[in-house]
């Protein structure tokens, strides 16, 4: 096993796929000669070809929809946005047509393929560089969400979602791409779509995340462990489907919950996961449940974006809070 | 404009296709008009969902479909069904979509075609895609997406054309030039001259053909096809022909065309210039005719009954297509709609 970050972890799983599959391929502006904005799949034309790593023209409803029209064709394509702000031209395609194509015919053509997504700020980028649109994918039916926040869920879950015979929205932390660092098999591992991971487990209080926002909520944990406060860390990794069943269960251990993620609030994810605890298991709650998030408002650029970016004193003060209903 | 038959019967040159296949491409546009005149019928008695008309672009889809191998793709739209039909899906399964039956839009698994694009213009990079796929896996197949003059003003139009262009795609863009846009006149959608010279900015042979010419829409296509077989890449085709009807059945063209337009139109008659053709060889006469109306008839009044004895989808069978395997949320969801249900 090595020891990679993120962004190795995911250029892996590229080159494991492409290795092992001849239908898969790889499409996206500059992914090629450059490896990519993030570097992620840096080295893969080489070794693969420039008709298996393809460099298109800057059209990201082409890339999708072309995407689109070679996975009904047999092809296994992962197609790269550059950023999730930039995702906004393909969307058209992602709702009207890869989402709905199993549907629309009744099985008879799928889309099988993998749309790869950077989100997230915190690197002080240019306007429409630091978006969390997750929860707008999760809205669309026929869509698969994951979010990874470690290595050695970056590789599995995208090869799952490689492997998936439908079309998977893969959102990448852009802030963890070299940030968090751990052993990773070699070969190919899939982490299951659907199900979340319990990073720690606690007893008083649940804090619910995913991608970009795990180091923060780690950090909060930490602190208050520190404070004799017994928590549980809950990263969802598939926000469609969600692993209910985790969430159901930790809830009726500890009773209080904070659910923390980067995105706006109002219909943000976090949303979602409060209602389905108030249908599921209200009587379980000591405490109103409570999100902590980004806030209704265009993301800051660089000198502001501390303000907007939930921070691990926030989440702790909302756990005391939470802890002291 | 290339023209290889003109609307007195007349052809220019050598006719692209012989006498027998002309006679069966002239009795495939009969059963098309009686597809097409029936759906308008049969929205008005309130049995289909809207209806898009087609009658006047028969040549145009009969033509294209007959360029093409049996196993190319065909990308098309909601106003299609002739050339869909032509390349293998069921008039039955026409009307099941029309019927509002998400079964219209599932093919037999050996028909290239894709179930019809509803939004405008999103279709064709689709096509492009397809066309891709079989070049990669050297299958020798290539794709052909057809769409009307509005599409071309949709930014997926130059998408498509561009990715199909930059990596020598074998994609028809064949485009049905009617005139109008639901109500916006051809000259108010582009200052272009044509759309066929639109190619010209993305490297790509453009050829603009009389749709209403069977031989020129049928040469036009199978020279395309032909040269993206041989990887030569794509080409844009500008079929100019003219929706005698509304846009659907929920317009009323005279607020936005005269009828003087219309009956010059009707004056330019896809299937009657091939019927003097063949007449003028003695390859037609009034009995044949009236048989194949009858076998045109008999044809669709079967389809008609095979879609509307279809059941409907049954409980909670809305969901089953979501996914490959349905997930645990929309099972909850199934349990709970199939309870509303009883």
């Amino acid at each position: 096993m090595k020891v990679l970050t993120i962004a190795r972890a995911l250029n892996e799983a590229l080159d494991v796929a492409l290795e092992k599959d001849a239908q898969v391929m790889l499409l996206g502006e500059d992914v090629g000669r450059t490896g990519g904005v993030f570097r992620v799949t840096d080295g893969l034309q080489e070794r693969h070809g420039a008709g298996r790593v393809v460099d298109t023209p800057v059209a990201e409803s082409g890339i999708v929809g072309v995407a689109f029209g070679l996975a009904v064709g047999g092809m296994r394509p992962v197609a790269e946005m550059q950023f999730m702000g930039f995702s906004y031209p393909a969307f058209d395609q992602v709702i009207n047509h890869v989402s709905r194509i199993r549907n629309r015919s009744r099985h008879r053509f799928t889309a099988p393929m993998v749309i790869r997504i950077p989100y997230g700020g915190g690197i002080g980028a240019a306007e429409h560089h630091s978006e969390s649109a997750e929860a707008i994918y999760a809205h669309t039916p026929g869509l698969k969400v994951v979010v990874p926040a470690t290595p050695y869920d970056a590789k599995g879950l995208l090869l799952a979602a490689i492997n998936d015979p439908d079309p998977v929205v893969f959102c990448e932390p852009i802030r963890l791409y070299r940030s968090v660092k751990e052993e990773v098999p070699d070969g190919w591992y899939e982490v299951p779509i659907g199900e979340a991971r319990v990073e720690r487990t606690g007893e008083d209080i649940t804090l619910i995340t995913w991608g970009a926002m795990t180091t923060e909520v780690r950090g909060a944990a930490t602190a208050l462990e520190a404070e004799g406060v017994s928590v549980e860390v809950i990263d969802l990794r598939s926000l469609v489907p969600l692993d209910t069943d985790t969430i159901e269960a930790s809830v009726e251990k500890t009773g209080r919950v904070v659910i923390v993620h980067e995105a706006p609030k109002t219909a943000g994810f976090g949303a979602e996961v409060a209602a389905l605890i108030a249908e599921r298991c209200l009587y379980s709650l000591e405490a109103p449940v409570r999100r902590v998030t980004g806030w209704d408002s265009v993301f800051p650029l660089k000198r502001s974006e501390h303000q907007y970016l939930p921070s691990v004193e926030r989440i702790v003060r909302a756990a005391r809070q939470t802890l002291e209903t | 404009m290339r023209q290889r038959l003109t609307p007195s019967g007349g052809v220019e040159g050598d006719p692209p296709i012989d006498i027998q296949l002309t006679r069966r491409l002239y009795r495939a546009m009969v059963f098309a008009r009686t597809y097409d005149r029936k759906g308008t019928a049969l929205q008005k008695q309130g049995r289909l969902a809207t209806y898009a008309p087609f009658e006047g672009q028969e040549a145009a889809q009969i033509g294209a479909a007959a360029g093409l191998q049996p196993n190319d793709w065909v990308v098309a739209t909601y106003r299609d069904a002739a050339l869909m039909w032509a390349q293998g899906y069921p008039w039955e399964l026409l009307f099941a979509g029309r019927t509002g039956d998400e079964r219209g839009g599932s093919p037999p698994e050996h028909v290239p075609v894709m179930p019809p694009s509803i939004t405008v213009g999103g279709h064709m990079v689709h096509a492009v895609g397809l066309a891709w796929a079989e070049k990669l896996n050297g299958t020798g197949r290539i794709a052909l997406t057809s769409f009307g003059d509005g599409a071309t003003s949709e930014g997926d139009f130059h998408e498509a054309m561009n990715f199909a262009a930059v990596y020598d795609i074998g994609c028809i863009f064949f485009c049905q030039n009617n005139g109008y846009a639901i109500s916006l006149p051809r000259e108010m959608q582009t200052r272009s001259t044509s759309i066929a010279e639109k190619a010209i900015a993305y490297g790509m042979p453009g050829v603009q053909v009389d749709g209403n010419d069977l031989f020129a829409v049928y040469e036009a296509v199978h020279d395309a096809a032909e040269r993206a077989r041989a990887g030569g890449g794509p080409t844009l085709i500008e079929a100019v022909t003219y929706r005698i009807g509304p846009h659907t059945t929920s317009d009323d063209p005279k607020r936005y065309r005269s009828d003087d337009e219309v009956s010059e139109w009707k004056r330019r008659d896809p299937l009657e210039r091939v019927r003097i053709y063949l007449a003028e060889r003695g390859a037609w006469d009034e009995e044949w005719q009236a048989t194949i109306e009858a076998e045109a008839a008999a044809e669709i009044d079967r389809a008609i009954e095979l879609a509307e004895n279809m059941p409907p989808l049954g409980p909670g069978e809305i969901l089953d297509a979501m996914f490959e395997t349905l997930p645990p949320h929309l099972e909850r969801q199934r349990a709970e709609l199939l309870e509303n249900l009883t």
